[in-house]
């Protein structure tokens, strides 16, 4: 029995029980009086209307007890109840009305509460539309700068001042590939990421020392400081770096000027190519300046000589001999200078790498809209990458097709594009009507027309810029003809570069602004909270069980979480050569075919590469104890030891919910409200237990769990844990 | 029979040792001074063989290269590219319009020799 219902029939049964004591008081009173045969007459009485004595009082008893039970109810629990009523309002969001009860001031004061209810929440709301759209234009205006970074074709990178990257866009990305140590493994993301340091690619003194000339520069009161230093790589990579301080403080604050720094960006150029086309050159150039120097020298003097009367027959010849070789000397460096500028100079003019056949598709649709003529590409190699000036290029291929629909009425032209040598043909073939080749080829100097408009350039002038050439050629078998374009093929890398990207359709996010202000802090990994580490969080698929007898990883899947938010677009992905056969009992559940791993390195190799993506992480796993047994037993073989803290979500899922019965990934999933798709990949798999770990954390923090040390503590005390593996 | 040998050059220094090479070799010489020229020449003297420099005013040696290739008439005239342009495009499109040879400068007269000998079949006498 509640204690309010308890009071409420003490209340009831008040006035009854006062009745019985007043009556009893009274009775024994009246007969202490009494003599005692008055008494034993008094107790006859009683005796015969006992019964109807107690009727009365129990009447009596009911009706004052009804009563006092209406009027408790009246003037004390309806009070109390609007205070709990209230109270629960007060302490919850819920918009409930409280019914109006008991007395009339009783009454009144829950309308008011009501009333104030129904403001709060009408308040909230307005709070809430506000936030709403506060957001929504903080997060247009971060996409507006995520969209402007991942175009932008110069590699940036924004550190904040510990050195933790918290911008990068796509092509530092490919930049940092190309710095990597395992490029195909890693690919790079092991050194660039959100909340990674910058100094694992560049010396911290370096930065420190620009960071040092920026600051002064500042203080000098320079209005765009930037200091720039050129740095070796491990990966023997020449990299210029340009550097830009960020000051802390919002744009429209007028002290920004006097504002303490809060990062930098850096701006990376790969100028390992540049730096050895250029020494070389002036290798060349000082060889032929300082040496033909010489050689002047040499010619004038056995010129003069021979010029003298007493020059006898011997003497001359040698003379000769002087002036040949001289010449020859020359000429052989005026060659080598020669071949080197064509190699690797081409020209001033800055060309853009392209996939031919974009640069032919692109042709055939100005050609066919403009001129309604058809197009054909029949042989046009799809693997081709182009160095062009693809506007000045396509005016010069449309304005060709153009006139030789006007003035020759050819109705359909082709365009073909093959590898020659160290260049590519790209031809524009046609057939019809015979014209002079003189006509033609004065077409080359005559400034292009496209579509009815005509350009300040001619043919030539696109040849010249391409250092190619142009000409034009008849295929007498095939009553054809074509134009040929001679052009530079783009640089190896620069294709390779371009062609890779991207994972995903979606924009990828390469910036993360709140880890501006996060400073390293110097706390022991145990002592740091559970929401500000970064994590890896992986998956293996392996062969079998058991690693100690024999059983080998197949695929190692991994992703990150920084800043509390998984980075889908930063993982690890990566088949493994067990070395061994996969059981076919296996087959069905990772979906790895032997022909899958054939060619794929082994894990002597993927492990390494492995560990520098997880560096400065904590790991996370599902039943993580079975996969650190992989990586484990592979230790004294690579020398690679994992030696960060290592949570485990099925341990977490039984610290927060222990009276569940299964702790498997697709059930934790579901109940967590977790989306599985792609389950059975490494990486899959992978990502769904981020998306549960990062569900875990403020269950955790609910039941007082906050720091690393605390979860793996709670985990440790699991039925599960204590089962042990 | 004396082969006849065509000089289109518009640079006399060097005319005048190709001149003076090519009459030691026993070839009949006519001279060019620019395309135009050159061009009309060839189509007069029908010579067996053409050297063209490919930087000239009027026509340039491509150009006059195209032009004799064009012509059935004259079909035997061998054609020897003389050019202080040695990059490999120009090479590649001289070969493409049909030079027999392609020659850069600074070049060794007895090269030179061995090749005209060589395209006119054997030594002219």
């Amino acid at each position: 029995m509640k204690a309010a219902e308890r009071r409420e029939l003490i209340a009831a049964a008040a006035p009854g029980a006062a009745l019985a004591v007043l009556l009893l008081a009274g009775g024994l009173g009246f007969a202490a009086t009494l003599e005692p045969a008055e008494r034993a007459a008094l107790a006859a009485m009683l005796e015969t209307r006992g019964a109807l004595l107690l009727l009365g009082w129990l009447v009596l008893a009911l009706a004052f007890g009804t009563l006092a039970r209406t009027a408790y109810r009246h003037w004390v629990t309806a009070p109390a109840q609007l205070v709990e009523h209230a109270g629960v309002l007060l302490g919850t969001d819920a918009e409930r009305t409280i019914e109006a009860a008991g007395s009339a001031a009783n009454r009144a004061l829950a309308q008011t509460v009501n009333e104030l209810v129904r403001q709060r929440a009408a308040l909230r709301a307005d709070i809430d539309a506000r936030v709403r759209e506060a957001s929504r234009d903080v997060e247009q205006e971060r996409n507006r700068l995520a969209a402007l970074m991942a175009e932008l074709t110069q590699s940036v990178v924004v550190c904040n001042l510990d050195g933790r990257i918290l911008l990068y866009n796509q092509r530092a990305r490919l930049q940092f590939r190309a710095l990597s140590d395992a490029p195909t493994l890693a690919g790079g993301a092991e050194l660039v990421g959100l909340g990674r340091s910058i100094y694992a690619v560049f010396d911290r003194q370096l930065v420190a020392h620009a960071l040092e000339s920026v600051q002064q520069r500042l203080q000098r009161g320079a209005a765009h400081p930037t200091a720039q230093f050129v740095t070796a790589t491990r990966a023997g990579q020449l990299l210029r770096v340009q550097m830009t301080p960020v000051r802390a403080g919002s744009a429209d604050d007028d002290s920004a000027g006097d504002a303490p720094l809060g990062g930098f960006v850096l701006m990376l150029d790969n100028i390992t190519r540049d730096f050895a086309d250029e020494s070389a050159r002036d290798r060349l150039l000082q060889a032929l300046t300082e040496g033909s120097r010489a050689s002047l020298g040499n010619l004038l003097a056995a010129v003069e000589m021979l010029d003298l009367p007493d020059v006898d027959a011997p003497a001359r010849e040698r003379f000769h001999g002087v002036i040949r070789d001289e010449v020859r000397a020359m000429s052989a460096r005026i060659r080598e200078l020669a071949d080197h500028t064509a190699r690797t100079m081409k020209t001033r003019w800055p060309l853009e790498d392209m996939l031919g056949a974009d640069l032919v598709a692109a042709a055939r649709r100005r050609i066919e809209t403009l001129y309604g003529c058809r197009t054909a590409a029949s042989e046009v190699d799809p693997a081709l990458w182009l160095q062009v000036d693809s506007w000045s290029l396509l005016q010069a291929l449309v304005g060709l097709a153009g006139r030789l629909v006007r003035e020759y009425e050819v109705r359909v032209v082709e365009l073909r594009l093959a590898r020659a040598g160290e260049r590519a043909q790209l031809d524009l073939v046609w057939t019809g009507q015979a014209m002079s080749t003189e006509t033609v080829i004065g077409w080359e100097t005559d400034a292009i027309e496209v579509g009815g408009e005509r350009i300040a350039l001619t043919v030539r002038d696109v040849i010249e810029r391409h250092d190619g050439a142009f000409w034009f050629e008849r295929e007498r078998v095939r009553h054809a003809a074509f134009f040929r374009f001679l052009l530079p093929l783009a640089r190896e890398g620069g294709a390779l570069e371009a062609a890779q990207f991207v994972r995903s359709d979606s924009r990828p996010e390469f910036y993360d602004f709140d880890l501006f202000g996060a400073s390293e802090p110097a706390r022991e990994w145990a002592e740091r909270t559970l929401a500000e580490l970064a994590y890896t969080v992986f998956d293996t698929e392996t062969t079998g069980l058991n690693p100690s007898e024999g059983d080998e990883i197949l695929q190692i899947g991994a992703t990150r979480i920084v800043a509390g938010k998984l980075r889908r677009h930063e993982c690890f992905e990566q088949l493994v050569d067990p070395q061994r056969d996969i059981p076919a009992a296996g087959i069905p559940i990772h979906g790895i075919e032997p022909a899958m791993v054939a060619g794929q390195p082994t894990i002597d190799a993927v492990l390494p590469a492995f560990h520098a993506f997880a560096r400065d992480t904590v790991l996370v796993a599902h039943n993580a104890a079975f996969d650190m047994r992989f990586l484990q037993l592979k230790q004294e073989r690579t020398g690679v030891a994992f030696e960060q803290p290592v949570l485990d979500t099925l341990l977490l899922s039984a610290v927060v919910h222990p009276q569940q019965p299964s702790h498997r990934l697709e059930e934790i999933a579901e109940r967590l409200g977790v989306a599985v798709i792609g389950r059975h990949t490494a990486l899959g798999d992978a990502i769904v237990t981020a998306e549960i770990f990062l569900k875990l954390v403020p269950l955790l923090a609910a039941q007082g769990i906050v720091t690393l040390g605390q979860a793996r503590e709670a985990a440790q005390q699991t039925y599960y844990a204590r089962l042990g593996y | 029979m004396t082969r006849t040998v065509l000089i289109a050059d518009d640079e006399p220094n060097i005319v005048v040792s190709l001149e003076f090479l090519m009459q030691r070799e026993g070839y009949a010489v006519h001279i060019a001074r620019d395309g135009t020229e050159a061009l009309a020449a060839i189509r007069r003297e029908r010579p067996d063989l053409v050297l063209l420099d490919v930087m000239m005013p009027g026509m340039n040696g491509f150009d006059i290269c195209q032009a004799v290739r064009a012509d059935a008439a004259l079909a035997g005239t061998r054609i020897v590219m003389l050019t202080a342009k040695g990059r490999d495009t120009d090479v590649a499109k001289g070969t493409a319009l049909g030079a027999d040879a392609y020659v850069t400068k600074p070049f060794s007269t007895r090269e030179l020799a061995e090749t005209v000998r060589r395209l006119l079949g054997g030594s002219a006498a």
